[in-house]
């Protein structure tokens, strides 16, 4: 191993911006990549295991290597462009869903200000990179010159934009009690001796389950899939893809889904903070194995609806989140509002 | 040059670049998303000015909403290009008249007093602020009366659109999910009290026979 890091060394002292650059670049993507390849593998076993059968199995110990496989099988197939497909945004499409996405990692806070961007804005930032990547599906519809793609653009438009409206009024309530949008601070304002019961899913239940939910609906997940809604559309928006342009499209997806899952940690179950009190030594200390492990929670409930629930009818979907979720929250940040002014909340340590 | 300078050349050229592009590019939808970089770029600008809450602001309100109906009714409408084309030299004079007007309005509120005051610096910096925290208390303290009553505008706007959107439909099977929860089960099922029926059994001794109605 030592020679790496020499060779490291040796970089860094003779083109110190290009290594900088390039490590800056590569340190958030790899682990991501490999990330999104594990959480895969898991989907498959989960969901392997819920409908009892072994899931992948074959390549490599456990199966653990199937996502690999595929990845390079799907990276060396041919790319086939629609008749008619305007060729330049079929391409940009999926890079336009990419990019933001894994923008948006790097205001992600995985221990106390040890963020890549430990911006003053970091929520809204969050916010404003994942409401850019609706751009990718929409494009992805219309480029692909096929109706079944166009339907899944539109429906697809029409959900993520209703579920951001829900989802950013959720997130008020967060910054009202926090009095921050540094993702950090969110998180310290969460700590205290009670361990679990001073974080804010506890005050802001109602839009912990909110933000979730409309989680899963920004992410074009189960029950909320209707984009790409097989039985009725064959596969949406990316029907016409294939090849590389497709594993983007799919690597987006799940690097979304990790990203939801970290930040419900974040924003209400206090992050790095342990769920027992802090006098419990070991158990009650912060770190970030906390973090992951709340958010490998929540990447596992994605699998775990993807396995339980039929998806919805598309009219329930805009019910839901037009006349159900976006009232609650708008209620609620009066609420949390009260709450901050009358001191029901006690925030920080 | 520093580094800051040579991005803000970047992004300037990138936005007069994205922006001649929006009224130049033949389709209507690549001039949408023209449109779309101009914005981000003029955001990368503003960022380098230190106005991180605006620029993000205008990345998530304009880019990620507003510019995404934009494309969505560009892209249902199918536009007729020609016409569109036609009227580009006509109203080319009329275009230019009002741009130079506003450059005017713009350098008379902005430029010309910046060029007399000396440059203040970042207000929220010498506040000790964020630059969220120092908009904010400007908005709710010093500005709070016209900032409710831009709220209010909006949310007027915002009633007075549903009324322009909602027309009455006849022949849509819509389904009203309120009656569905409402539903009773005695409107659909009528459940009547009788005598169970034996089917006669074959070898079975026939004791008394009912006489049939046709014998």
């Amino acid at each position: 191993m030592n020679w790496i890091i020499d060779a490291y060394h040796w970089c860094a002292a003779t083109f110190p911006t290009l290594t900088m650059a390039i490590s800056l670049l590569l340190f958030p993507l790899l682990p991501l990549i490999i990330g999104v390849a594990m959480y895969v593998y898991w989907e498959r076993k989960v969901i392997g295991w819920m409908h009892v059968r072994l899931g992948p199995s074959k390549v490599g110990p456990l199966g653990l290597f199937q996502t690999f496989a595929d990845v390079t099988k799907l990276l060396l197939k041919e790319v086939i462009y629609p008749t008619n497909a305007n060729k330049k945004l079929f391409l940009l499409a999926p890079l336009w869903a990419l990019i933001p996405s894994f923008a948006a990692w790097s205001v992600i806070p995985f221990a106390n200000h040890k963020a890549w961007s430990d911006a003053n804005a970091g929520l809204l930032f969050l916010l404003a990179m994942t409401s850019m990547g609706v751009y990718g599906i929409i494009l992805a519809g219309w480029a692909s010159n096929s109706r079944y793609a166009m339907l899944g653009a539109m429906r697809s438009a029409a959900q993520i934009i209703s579920y951001e409206i829900a989802m950013g009024f959720s997130l008020v309530s967060v910054l009202i009690l926090a009095g921050s949008l540094n993702l950090s601070d969110i998180v310290n304002a969460q700590a205290g001796s009670k361990g679990l019961f001073d974080w804010f899913w506890l005050p802001l239940l109602p839009m912990f389950i909110i933000y979730f939910v409309s989680g899963v609906a920004e992410t074009n997940r189960a029950p909320f899939d209707v984009a790409e809604g097989e039985s009725e559309i064959v596969a949406g928006f990316h029907v016409e893809y294939s090849g590389a342009p497709f594993a983007v499209f799919f690597l987006t997806e799940y690097a979304s889904m990790i990203l939801v899952s970290f930040l419900a940690p974040i924003l209400f179950l206090g992050g790095w903070w342990s769920p027992f009190p802090q006098s419990w030594g070991f158990l009650g200390a912060p770190g970030w194995w906390w973090l992951v492990a709340k958010a490998f929670f929540f990447a596992t409930a994605f699998i775990w609806f993807r396995a339980t629930f039929p998806r919805y009818r598309y009219d329930q979907i805009m019910r839901l989140g037009w006349k159900v979720f976006i009232p609650i929250t708008i209620v609620w940040v009066f609420v949390a509002g009260c709450m901050k002014y009358f001191g029901w909340v006690t925030t920080g340590a | 040059m520093t580094f800051q300078l040579i991005c803000f050349y970047a992004f300037a050229a990138i936005t007069v670049g994205a922006a001649l592009a929006v009224i130049s590019v033949r389709s209507p939808v690549h001039a949408v998303l023209c449109l779309v970089l101009t914005f981000f770029s003029t955001a990368c600008i503003w960022l380098l000015a230190d106005a991180e809450f605006l620029a993000i602001a205008l990345v998530l309100v304009y880019v990620g909403a507003v510019m995404v109906l934009f494309l969505f009714v560009v892209m249902m409408l199918d536009l007729d290009l020609d016409p569109l084309r036609e009227g580009f030299v006509r109203a080319l004079p009329v275009g230019l008249a009002v741009a130079f007007l506003m450059l005017f309005e713009m350098l008379s509120l902005i430029g010309v007093r910046a060029l007399k005051l000396a440059p203040i610096g970042d207000p929220a910096a010498a506040a000790g602020m964020s630059n969220t925290e120092w908009l904010a208390n400007a908005l709710f303290s010093k500005f709070l009366l016209p900032f409710e009553v831009a709220a209010l505008i909006l949310t007027v706007a915002i009633v007075a659109a549903i009324p322009l959107a909602l027309r009455p439909r006849v022949g849509v099977k819509i389904q009203h999910p309120a009656n569905q929860v409402r539903v009773d089960p005695r409107d659909r099922v009528r459940i009547i009290k009788m005598a169970a029926e034996k089917p006669a059994m074959l070898d079975a001794p026939v004791v008394a026979k009912p006489e049939s109605p046709t014998s």
